[in-house]
């Protein structure tokens, strides 16, 4: 039972716990889903559960400040990227005049 | 005079390069100067080559020039040398060169490559005289190599026609063979005596004893006759001459008749001294120019093509003078070379004479009548024909009744052979002259237009028939008061390097000899006249004759199948062996297994791995994902 205590307690494992939910669920996303948009939000969330795990750590090792300037760049980044992606996706629907990513299977040739 | 003397080679050359850069350009005019110029001018020199050898010690001129080669041990030196043998030879091949290239003018005159024709005309005298002057066994071979060049392109002059192509591949493919035993012969001599220089080579083999003849000698000289036998046509390799006469007839007069199938002899010459420490190679020799003599006279016999008559003929001719050689007569094969040189080409250029008459008739028994349309060509043929059956008095009498003679001595088997091929040799030419120049016209309409040649073409005629008869006079033989003349003019070169030569075995008594010349001349005649009888109504008795005897005459009139056995048992195997090698080595091996097995592994891989590429963008996810856990397993675990 002291793990559990621990998980539901602020121990480091429960904010393990949380991330690896977020990663796999990102992952189910992109991998299950046939819509740009919504892998690319499967994306986010897998960015956001490094997040979470890192500023976890972080806090594990006692307020470690690499851990939580990491963290701000990688959400600086991922708004970058944000852009860039949906970028894509709107020259894709552009092109195709759908978002769905089996369709758009031109490199098979 | 000896300064230029490089000059007689190297002008033909130099003519050779015109026509062929310039000739074209030019036109008909300038080539005919040129070319004539370019072997009238050797001719002169030759002559005053042939009077400084005369006044030269020994009678010799070396004339070496620069080293060519140095390799090793091996020291060629690039030279010429005037001796007795080559003065003369030289001025045989630049003497008959020249009429024959005046007898072209007017042969050749319509044709489209008169510039091309002269070309390889001026090249051959070039590569002859090379191989005649040349001071070292591998100058020698360039020319001989040389004069089969040009043989093989003037052989195929009319290369739009299939025959003519085949006729020239095929002679070049069996001067290869003999090449084979040339360039083995001088290989081994090399070995022995550590030098190709002709004059050294016979010095030092003139120190040997008598009985060093039974081993590297007697293979040498055995390899170089092989080679003769390619070049000068005999039993083997004889098979190409009669297809060469798909050239044009001035070519067969010149190159296949006077001068580069008699380069074997001369060869043979050259090396004297060599071949008499090898008795054995003499006897073959000997024996193969006997067999070869009877043999192609006796294919001559029945032969239709007016050309290929003459081709026979020179066969047995140049059997003959090997005849002479094997029986250690080497200046009376010489005087038969030389003889034979004016009245073949005669005969050749005559022949040509009345094919051009007869609009490119070849055919004997599509002619007939001729004697009132072509006087001189008649009269002419008809003295080449008396020298070549031996009439008395005439050149050929004297060097054949002098090979005979001394055949007789060499074996009574070698003579009964020459004999025999004497007699055929008289009555297939008395045929032939009954055939073309006596009787009722066979083929009207080409009879009505036939004319005499021009007199670019009759004047050569003339020339050579005055040649033909007098020739024989270096060669009066002691009975008739001569003393051999040519045997004392060419015993230096004959003898170089062996001082200590004994002087021949006297042969017999003078009874022998008028006994010998009496029976040869006593056949010779009676054959030639009957062939004459016969033959001066028409070929109907000929017809009558393969009536009675079809076997015997088809067996004749089809070479002995000598070509069909050839066919069946050489070219068909080796074609076939060409056929497997190429559908089992080439098809399967090298394109299937080589070259096609692994391009299409390659693809077959390659459209395998092809189908983990589905372009779907999950796809690629998931194995991103599946490697991202491996990896971690493999790092974690």
């Amino acid at each position: 039972m002291t793990s559990l205590n621990s998980l539901l307690c602020g121990g480091l494992q429960g904010y393990i716990l949380v991330a690896l939910l977020l990663f796999l669920i990102g992952l189910g996303a992109v991998l299950v889903r046939r819509s740009i948009l919504l892998q690319f939000m499967g994306v986010e969330l897998m960015l956001n559960a490094a997040n979470v795990a890192l500023l976890a750590f972080a806090r594990f090792r006692g307020g470690d400040p690499q851990g939580t300037v990491f963290y701000l760049f990688i959400i600086a980044v991922a708004a970058c990227e944000a852009a860039v992606g949906l970028a894509l996706v709107v020259g894709l629907y552009r092109h195709r005049q759908s978002t769905d990513t089996d369709r758009a299977d031109a490199l098979k040739q | 005079m000896l300064k230029i003397a490089w000059l007689i080679p190297i002008l033909p050359l130099l003519g050779a390069a015109f026509h062929g850069l310039l000739g074209r350009r030019l036109g008909k005019a300038a080539v005919t100067a040129v070319a004539l110029g370019c072997t009238l001018v050797p001719l002169v020199l030759s002559a005053f080559a042939l009077a400084a050898v005369q006044a030269a010690p020994g009678r010799r001129i070396d004339l070496p020039y620069f080293e060519w080669m140095a390799a090793g041990s091996l020291h060629v030196p690039f030279g010429l040398v005037l001796d007795s043998l080559s003065s003369v030879m030289a001025l045989v091949v630049t003497g008959i060169g020249t009429l024959i290239h005046l007898y072209s003018v007017g042969y050749m005159w319509e044709e489209e490559g008169y510039a091309r024709y002269f070309c390889y005309l001026n090249l051959f005298v070039f590569f002859m005289l090379t191989l005649v002057l040349g001071s070292s066994l591998p100058l020698l071979f360039v020319g001989w190599e040389g004069v089969g060049l040009c043989s093989y392109l003037l052989i195929g002059y009319y290369f739009d026609t299939e025959v003519a192509s085949a006729a020239g591949l095929k002679a070049f493919l069996f001067n290869r063979v003999g090449d084979l035993g040339m360039t083995m012969g001088m290989m081994a001599l090399f070995a022995a005596f550590g030098t190709l220089t002709v004059g050294d080579l016979l010095v030092q083999a003139g120190r040997l004893g008598p009985e060093a003849g039974f081993g590297v000698l007697s293979f040498a000289t055995l390899m170089m006759f092989v080679g003769a036998t390619g070049k000068s046509a005999q039993i083997p390799l004889y098979l190409w001459l009669p297809d060469a006469m798909a050239g044009p007839t001035p070519v067969s007069a010149l190159i296949h008749a006077a001068t580069m199938v008699t380069a074997g002899i001369y060869l043979i010459c050259r090396l004297a001294p060599l071949f008499l420490l090898a008795p054995i190679t003499l006897t073959v020799v000997a024996w193969v120019g006997g067999a070869t003599a009877l043999f192609a006279a006796c294919i001559g016999l029945f032969q239709r093509d007016i050309k290929k008559v003459l081709a026979y003929s020179t066969v047995s001719q140049l059997g003959y003078m090997f005849l002479g050689l094997g029986s250690a007569g080497f200046a009376a094969g010489f005087l038969h070379l030389f003889t034979h040189a004016w009245f073949k080409a005669l005969l050749f250029l005559g022949a040509g004479s009345v094919i051009r008459a007869m609009h490119h008739e070849q055919d004997l028994f599509r002619m007939g009548g001729l004697r009132a349309k072509l006087p001189v060509t008649f009269w002419t043929m008809a003295i080449a024909t008396l020298c070549i059956m031996g009439f008395p008095g005439t050149s050929g009498f004297f060097s054949k009744d002098e090979i005979l003679f001394l055949a007789w001595h060499k074996s009574p088997g070698l003579y009964a052979m020459g004999l025999l091929g004497a007699a055929c040799t008289a009555f297939y030419m008395w045929r032939l002259m009954a055939l073309a120049f006596w009787g009722e016209p066979r083929d009207a309409h080409a009879f009505e237009h036939a004319e005499e040649s021009p007199a670019t073409m009759t004047a050569p005629l003339a020339i050579l028939a005055a040649g033909a008869l007098l020739a024989g006079l270096l060669g009066l033989p002691r009975i008739w008061g001569g003393s051999f003349a040519i045997e004392g003019w060419l015993e230096p070169a004959l003898t170089y390097g062996r001082p200590l030569l004994a002087p021949a075995a006297e042969h017999g008594g003078a009874g022998l000899a008028w006994g010998l010349m009496a029976l040869s001349t006593a056949v010779a005649l009676a054959a030639g006249f009957l062939g004459w009888r016969i033959y001066r109504r028409g070929p109907a008795a000929e017809e009558a004759f393969e009536g009675r005897f079809p076997a015997l005459y088809r067996t004749l009139a089809r070479k002995f199948y000598v070509d069909e056995a050839v066919e069946a048992c050489i070219l068909g195997p080796v074609r076939w062996g060409g056929n497997c090698l190429w559908k089992a080595f080439d098809v399967i091996l090298i394109d299937g297994v080589g070259v096609n097995l692994p391009g299409a592994l390659t693809r077959a891989g390659g459209d395998l791995a092809a189908l983990a590429q589905t372009g779907r963008v999950r796809n690629y996810a998931l194995s991103m994902a599946i490697g991202a856990v491996l990896l971690l397993w493999f790092f974690l675990r």
